[in-house]
């Protein structure tokens, strides 16, 4: 039996519905990440799984017991906010021991504790400070501190690395990462990042406009996203999409797996920039290059009539500048189909 | 001199004419318990200052005990008036339904009631109930009329705790006293300090109804000073002598506490 279980969960707020009935089961120890575009209502459902709103409908199981109704403070659940949320007139050792202090936890097993959670944090030389005299990214290990401490079922974290600098926010990523592998804990992640989503989850939830789009771990939804939509917000560069019609040359290389009126997806380390000549005839549009990898822009179908845009990655440098006429080739076993819909179409046989 | 120059000395000049004669009257007070009666009437500056009139007062209407009546008057119902307001205050800032702020404007829109329109019915339930001239009757008045004011510095007060914190308070674990004890209450101490402060100097500096529902028994030093008027004439100097006993302690009391006083009525203007 699941260790965290959403039942057909609910939330309208007034008459607009932003969670729309959402099916979830959450085995002990996962890290799972909500992740989506702003306003899918992630943050919603994490603060329903907190208790911090209530469900509309629908019911929540944790450990076999069902909390629909419990108050936040009986859950059992630890959640780091985005913006911290510290106790400002406390210091971090009085923040890290407040649950323990209400939990009525003997004094010296509370200063244990902490100062176990302080040392694997780095904040034993910060005990004593307030979180005022802080740095933004001493404040969110004081946050996660306080989290550990308590050792909940649950750990909820709302976009905890939104506030801190790209440096920091790479290298706490690390941190959180490492530290679900030593503590093991139960973990819901909410994020826009989906670098976050990939790199922590051992299973991503893709959420838009209140539903679920897919689950799956990361790879699963890279290789072989359920929909267009999950298959364009996973991934950087953005997966390549082209109408099925605009470009004469997909018939050849897709054969007969082509839908008529759907779509083809591509990513863009499947396009290859040949010399003009071979392939699909296209231009170079811009370049950009990042070091590791270079982005080539191109625009084809010029021949047929479109002007399609396309981008590829590859990890060499390229003396290709704007204009340049090129070739373009897709790799005819990276094709993902997607109906009228937009769903996924599985189970065509693959190209010779 | 330019004319840029001369702006400064001439905005110090108006600045000073003005409060000068704003505080005019008070000093004229002052000096004035000093005096004689025959000299309080000849009104001159130069005079040797006596404290006949304190003696006076004192021998004649228990300063004392018209101090210790607005002294618990005051304190208690500042205390009951907390008591009550922060638990309204506490429910419209954390918990708002779409009907907090018409209950905001009603209870303010009690204040704009002048209170001699409250008086029949209140005078009329103090004497049924037999508490007339008792200092619960007054205690009760004031805490009500201070009420409206309370509940909206309270509330402006806790809506400066961010929501965050409150959440993270619950998660942690904690009851709704707890969170009241632990957070609302240590981050908004300034606010409730200076909710008390205010509601302690309105309710000393209450005049009608101390005069109107006490007499000896219960009586102010409001009902103290309107001894020296009115009957046998106006006596100046012991008018005087009486008003600065009964100002004295608040005075004092404000000079210490302005500080919290402007920071609590400023609240949430900054910002």
């Amino acid at each position: 039996m699941a260790f965290l279980e959403l039942k057909n969960i609910v939330k309208e707020f007034g008459s607009v519905r932003t969670i729309k009935g959402i099916d979830l089961q959450i085995d002990k120890g996962e890290f799972i990440v909500f992740v989506g575009p702003s306003g899918c209502g992630k943050s919603t459902l994490l603060r329903l799984i907190a208790g911090l709103e209530s469900t509309t409908e629908g019911s929540l199981h944790l450990d076999g017991r069902d909390i629909t109704e419990v108050p936040s403070s009986k859950r059992d659940l630890a959640m780091v906010f985005q913006s911290y949320a510290l106790y400002p007139h406390m210091t971090v050792f009085d923040n890290m021991s407040f649950a323990l202090k209400l939990a009525k936890v003997d004094v010296a097993v509370r200063k244990e504790k902490v100062e176990r959670a302080a040392k694997i944090l780095n904040l034993t030389d910060y005990l004593q400070r307030t979180p005022k005299q802080l740095s933004g990214g001493q404040r969110q290990r004081v946050a996660i501190g306080r989290a550990i401490v308590r050792a909940p079922k649950v750990f909820l974290f709302d976009e905890p690395l939104s506030n801190l600098d790209a440096a920091l926010r790479g290298q706490t990523r690390v941190e959180i990462a490492n530290l679900h592998r030593d503590l093991g804990a139960t973990t819901i992640y909410v994020t826009h990042d989906q670098i976050e989503a990939m790199t922590l989850a051992d299973r991503v939830v893709v959420l838009r406009d209140g539903l679920i789009e897919q689950v799956g771990s990361p790879l699963e939804l890279y290789d072989r996203p359920a929909n267009q939509f999950v298959a364009q917000f996973i991934g950087t560069p953005q997966m390549n999409l082209l109408p099925a019609t605009t470009l004469p040359e997909l018939t050849r290389i897709a054969g007969a797996r082509l839908p008529a009126d759907g779509s083809v997806g591509v990513r863009p380390e499947y396009v290859r920039i040949v010399g003009a000549g071979q392939g699909i005839a296209g231009k170079v549009e811009l370049v950009e290059s990042l070091g590791s990898d270079t982005l080539i822009h191109t625009r084809v179908g010029a021949a047929s009539g479109h002007n399609v845009p396309l981008v590829s990655r590859q990890s060499e440098r390229t003396a290709l500048k704007l204009g340049d006429a090129v070739g373009v080739e897709i790799d005819p076993n990276a094709l993902l189909f997607f109906d009228k819909q937009g769903r996924a179409i599985r189970g065509l046989p693959q190209a010779a | 001199m330019s004319k840029k120059a001369a702006f400064p000395y001439v905005r110090t000049f108006f600045a000073w004419f003005f409060a000068l004669v704003i505080f005019f009257p008070l000093f004229w007070l002052g000096i004035t318990a000093f005096k004689t009666e025959g000299q309080a009437i000849a009104g001159n500056l130069i005079f040797s200052p006596t404290l006949a009139s304190f003696v006076e007062v004192q021998a004649r209407s228990d300063y004392l005990h018209y101090a210790t009546n607005s002294l618990i008057t005051s304190v208690v119902s500042t205390l009951l008036g907390l008591a009550v307001a922060a638990p309204a205050a506490y429910s419209m800032a954390f918990f708002r339904t779409n009907k907090t702020r018409d209950i905001l404007m009603w209870m303010l829109s009690t204040k704009m009631m002048p209170a001699v329109g409250a008086l029949m019915p209140i005078y009329v339930m103090a004497q049924t109930t037999g508490m007339l001239d008792s200092l619960p009757a007054l205690i009760l008045v004031f805490t009500l009329s201070n009420l409206p004011i309370m509940v909206w510095m309270l509330y402006s007060a806790f809506k400066e705790v961010p929501n965050d914190i409150l959440e993270a308070v619950r998660l942690d674990g904690a009851t709704v006293w707890d969170e009241f004890r632990h957070a609302i209450l240590p981050l908004t101490m300034g606010g409730i300090a200076s909710t008390g402060l205010l509601c302690l100097v309105l309710a000393w500096n209450e005049a009608f109804w101390s005069l109107t529902l006490t007499s000896a028994n219960a009586g102010t030093l409001a009902a103290l000073i309107a001894q020296y008027s009115s009957p046998e004439g106006l006596f100046w100097a012991k008018l005087s002598a009486a008003s600065l006993l009964a100002i004295a302690p608040i005075i004092v009391f404000g000079w210490f506490s302005q500080k919290q006083l402007v920071q609590g009525l400023t609240f949430g203007a900054v910002k």
